[in-house]
């Protein structure tokens, strides 16, 4: 006897549910609460907030650079892409522009971040459709790039690793070698996951035609990022309004036309390969000289001169103790994060600190549009839509 | 410092802001240009209706509510700002219209113009105190529910309980 979606459909009254806030597919923190009739989803509303740090608040009484660690623990997953979005922002206020070399490491640090947090969109998405090994492999290369990240940071997630002006420290001797060895390997990988999955008949049954969101309603919701290119909507940060000398390099924005669980999933695989192309060309291209601007009062002196010198000594302890004096005026700098269009709107009214700063997170946006696709979908599939939408929570409550 | 790379405004957010003012005259505030970016001060009455211009008007078409945000203010004439970051694709063109609120929290809701306002109003509220006026489900977000205070305010203090 077949069953049909009807059948499912008609199993009696309905019911309300929780799902999460502790729960293995909800990817963190994320808490729904579903109205179901037998197992077709009929309202779905997020609960969110479970990590709301106040992180605008902290911001207004930090100084700027002293709000750079804060960034880490937005997108979790993609730190050091957050620090680059933050001192853009503030580049911008103060009208700081900053060295080729610096501005070369930052892409090389983004599209190394858009990677390592695909590889665990990826990763958890496959576990929780019932495709455990695809995980196992995903995190090991994601194992690989932590190490790259901890060469040049010092550690694994709490980067901090940009400063206003340039960057924390230089890369490596032997870094760009070793990475170069790892990115032109990379792709063998993807590969080996795309037999794994892309014709998979389970992998495609479960995403295909599942959780469409039309191109026209991401726009309104505002959707951004790999969830908005999978609509059909070929729009990318890097190629509209591109920052960090992205307009010099060479890549294709993958988009996708019926905007369903599949299709994200396939835009975001190409993606990790469009920015092997970019990082490419990136390590052949690094430019060599200094990674901070020539600014003594924007930038720490070396720590060495502050020791011996008396004017870098004074520069020290004002950058310290008030930072820089921003002038008045409000700005807007957005970025093409891993999730979508990451911005920082800032107003100051003078002073070391911002008079307000507020994060335009992507996935706290793009999570909104979870009401609109859930509507009327199997509460199994919701599991996929989740992943597939891919919020990160610390991003999303901030 | 003095790099002058930001320092063009786009044409397309010039153009909205004179169209706000032909269409809404003595409603439309000072306009603004800080690095490239147009700032357009809407009275809170016209809010709706500007958006609904820039968004449809088939030259500008501003398509997007990027972001939507209030700031709290302590100590000037007027009490509270809401700010629309508006995107269009059509012209790759940013546009910030800007609502000053003096004596009242209380300021016209934008979920009719885009559906996206939704969360973006409510953490607002949340945060801020600005009561969107016809939101259709004007909750807390970010906060718990029974939370009596709105953070982001300038009275509210960085620890402690909150007084």
């Amino acid at each position: 006897m077949p069953i049909t979606r009807e059948k499912l459909e008609s199993g009696g009254e309905a019911v309300t549910i929780n799902m999460g806030p502790s729960h293995p597919s909800t990817h963190g923190v994320l808490r729904l609460v579903l109205e179901l009739e037998g197992e077709i989803v009929r309202k779905c509303t997020p609960h969110v907030g479970y990590l709301h740090r106040g992180m605008e608040k902290i911001a207004e009484n930090k100084t700027y650079h002293q709000f750079i660690p804060y960034t880490d623990r937005l997108d979790y997953l993609a730190p050091l892409s957050n620090n680059c979005a933050y001192v853009m922002a503030v580049e911008k206020l103060i009208d700081c522009e900053v060295p080729p070399r610096a501005r070369a490491i930052r892409v090389l640090v983004c599209e190394l971040s858009r990677i390592s947090a695909h590889l665990l969109w990826l990763g958890t998405h496959a576990v929780d459709l019932g495709a455990l090994s695809v995980f196992f492999y995903t995190f090991r290369e994601r194992e690989i790039l932590y190490d790259f990240i901890e060469m040049l940071t010092g550690t694994r997630m709490t980067t901090s690793y940009t400063r206003v002006g340039g960057l924390a420290r230089d890369l490596p001797p032997g870094f760009l070698d070793q990475f170069k060895a790892w990115v032109t390997r990379f792709p063998k990988e993807v590969e080996e996951w795309e037999a794994l999955l892309t014709h998979n008949k389970i992998w495609v049954e479960r995403t295909k035609d599942i959780g469409i969101l039309k191109v026209e309603d991401a726009i309104d919701l505002g959707v951004t990022g790999p969830n908005l290119r999978a609509c059909g909507k070929d729009w990318d940060l890097r190629k509209v309004e591109p920052y960090s000398g992205y307009d010099e390099l060479d890549f294709d924005v993958p988009v996708g036309s019926v905007g369903d669980v599949y299709d994200r999933y396939l835009v975001r695989l190409e993606e990790m390969r469009q920015s092997v192309r970019i990082l490419h060309q990136i390590i052949a291209k690094m430019p060599d000289g200094p990674i901070v601007v020539d600014d003594p009062k924007i930038v720490l002196p070396p720590k060495e001169n502050v020791l011996r010198k008396m004017e870098e000594l004074i520069h020290q302890f004002i950058l310290v103790t008030e930072s820089f004096d921003a002038p008045v005026g409000e700005v807007y700098h957005a970025i093409e994060a891993p999730k979508g269009e990451l911005g920082f709107y800032i107003k100051s009214e003078g002073g070391g600190s911002p008079y307000r700063l507020k994060i335009r997170s992507p996935s706290f946006i793009n999570l909104q549009a979870l009401v609109k696709i859930a509507e009327g979908q199997l509460v199994s599939d919701l599991v996929a839509i989740i992943a597939s939408l891919d919020p990160v929570m610390g991003e999303v409550d901030r | 410092m003095g790099v002058t790379r930001w320092e063009k405004p786009h044409p397309v957010a010039e153009k909205a802001a004179e169209a706000l003012r032909a269409r809404f005259g003595a409603s439309i505030g000072e306009t603004a240009v800080f690095r490239g970016e147009v700032t357009v001060v809407v009275e809170a009455a016209r809010i709706v209706e500007a958006c609904r211009l820039v968004k449809l008007d088939p030259d500008l078409s501003f398509e997007m509510l990027s972001d939507l945000t209030g700031i709290h203010f302590g100590d000037r004439d007027y009490e509270y700002e809401v700010l629309y970051h508006l995107y269009s694709f059509k012209n790759n063109a940013r546009l910030r219209l800007k609502v000053r609120l003096a004596e009242t929290n209380h300021c016209p809701t934008v979920t009719g113009v885009w559906v996206g306002a939704d969360w973006q109003e409510r953490e607002a509220y949340d945060l801020v105190g600005v009561v969107f006026d016809g939101h259709p489900d004007l909750r807390r977000i970010l906060m718990p529910e029974d939370f009596e205070f709105h953070p982001l305010r300038r009275d509210f203090p960085l620890e402690g309980h909150g007084a």
